[in-house]
């Protein structure tokens, strides 16, 4: 195999072959891609990142797909991710996003990956930020992420991109009830999909009231209501300028920045959150007292909240564990 | 932490038939595997360029309409011509007895016939993935 310095200098090159490489060594938490990563950093945070979510069956596969074709006809080349959620049955997974975006397969400007989800939450996948700068280092104007189709709470998507638009379809009846509190709060720019349906005047009537109704601050962006039929390729463009008109706003407004800020806060976070816990759950695991703690805890002679600050205490006090 | 196996699964040419390989895909699936689906109606082109980035480990062609001896080689050379010819390439579908040499005399690792048990396809993967072939 390649070495990591080897494999990122290929990628920034724009090969595919070591780009596509390095996102599934990071997939697998593998130190060489971890190390590809360090090399390529530095390079990423050009990319406009844009998000596509909604619920299981918007179409957003098909609308990813057509947004592929509009922008790689503004000569943007586009790197997608596309994430389908992992069974946590099997750990396995069938990826099937990319059936709808084939006819973008031969295009040396447009790089599909699918990603399983292996266990994240939050509707992208483990190494979605990862993968995302990997896209972005290799010089792809646009990174467009398919979220898994999601409910009202998985709104990781939101730390990632800088424009989150989200796909709503008729007929879901309450299912868009639900979905006020959560993941049509977030939206930058709204799109009913399906538009040719019948409800979809009624849909659009609702989402105008929620969006006219929700507070807004002076100077604002704005949520733009789109409809399309991503089937036929209507309203593809529309939304392709809305989205270019929510990143003019971030831009001129300086929000951009914040956004870059807020998205290296939160993945920091999480990767120091995910190493922390590794290192203490891997000295539970070594250690004697924390087989002890748990024994404590089911057998109900220490609550859970004691028994992990007691593991902790124990972890502080391990000359092993400081560096 | 064990890497996990990733199988594009492509249907080449004029051929609608996909229950076999939504059959198979499910079994992998259960099997642990993450499985890259890539539809209908697709040209060597289409699966070599989608095998590379997915960096998928195994590309399972499908084909019930006939079409095998042209297009199961074709991705198999041009796989190795765009650096990525240490992928597993396996076969499936209708195909001949006599064909099955001659596939895998052109680079085909193996080849399953109508009614292939899908746990053998399991079995064949997983024994292939566990004697290391598989590593990067």
């Amino acid at each position: 195999m390649k070495s990591a310095r080897a494999l990122a200098d290929a990628a920034l090159a724009r090969d595919i072959l070591a780009g596509a490489r390095i996102i599934r060594l990071l997939d697998d938490r593998d130190e060489h891609g971890i190390e590809a990563l360090a090399h390529l950093y530095p390079s990423s945070g050009r990319a406009y990142v844009l998000g596509v979510t909604g619920p299981p069956g918007a179409g957003k596969s098909t609308l990813v797909s057509k947004l592929i074709g509009a922008l790689r006809k503004r000569d943007l080349t586009v790197g997608v991710l596309a994430i389908d959620p992992t069974s946590p049955f099997s750990g396995g997974a069938i990826l099937g996003d990319r059936v709808r975006m084939q006819e973008h397969a031969t295009d040396e400007g447009a790089f599909i990956r699918s990603m399983a989800t292996r266990g994240q939450l939050g509707g992208l996948s483990r190494s979605t930020f990862e993968a995302s700068a990997v896209l972005d280092a290799m010089g792809f104007d646009v990174v467009l992420v398919e979220t898994v189709g999601v409910g009202q709470d998985e709104l990781d998507v939101v730390e990632l991109a800088h424009t989150t638009v989200v796909v709503s379809v008729p007929g879901l009846g309450d299912g868009i009830q639900a979905m006020k509190a959560g993941i049509l709060e977030v939206g930058d720019v709204h799109v009913i999909n399906k538009s040719d349906l019948p409800g979809a005047d009624e849909l659009e009537r609702q989402l105008h009231v929620m969006l006219e109704t929700e507070a807004h601050r002076e100077g604002a962006w704005k949520p733009r209501l789109l409809r399309t039929v991503a089937e036929k390729g209507e309203g593809v463009e529309e939304l392709v300028d809305g989205c270019f008109a929510h990143r003019e706003h971030l831009q001129a407004t300086g929000e951009d920045e914040r956004v870059a800020a807020r998205r290296a806060e939160h993945f920091f976070l999480e990767i120091l959150r995910d190493e922390v816990s590794a290192r203490i759950l891997a000295f539970a695991r070594g250690d004697a007292a924390g087989a002890a703690l748990l024994e404590d805890v089911r057998a109900r002679r220490r609550d859970p909240y004691a028994a992990a600050a007691a593991l902790l205490d124990a972890f502080e006090a391990n000359p092993q564990t400081k560096r | 932490m064990p890497r996990t196996l990733r199988v594009l699964v492509a249907k080449l040419g004029l051929d609608a038939h996909t229950i076999g390989v939504t059959v198979l895909a499910r079994a992998l699936r259960d099997a642990g595997m993450e499985v890259i689906y890539s539809g209908l109606r697709q040209t060597p082109e289409m699966v070599a360029n989608t095998a590379i980035q997915e960096d998928v480990d195994v590309v399972g062609l499908s084909s019930l309409s006939g079409a095998h001896m042209k297009h199961f080689p074709q991705v198999v050379e041009l796989l190795a011509a765009k650096g990525a010819g240490e992928k597993l390439v396996i076969g499936g579908g209708v195909i001949p007895d006599e064909d099955v040499s001659a596939l895998k005399e052109k680079g085909m690792a193996e080849i399953f016939t109508m009614g292939t048990d899908t746990r053998d396809v399991v079995k064949y993967l997983d024994t292939w993935w566990a004697d290391g072939d598989g590593a990067p």
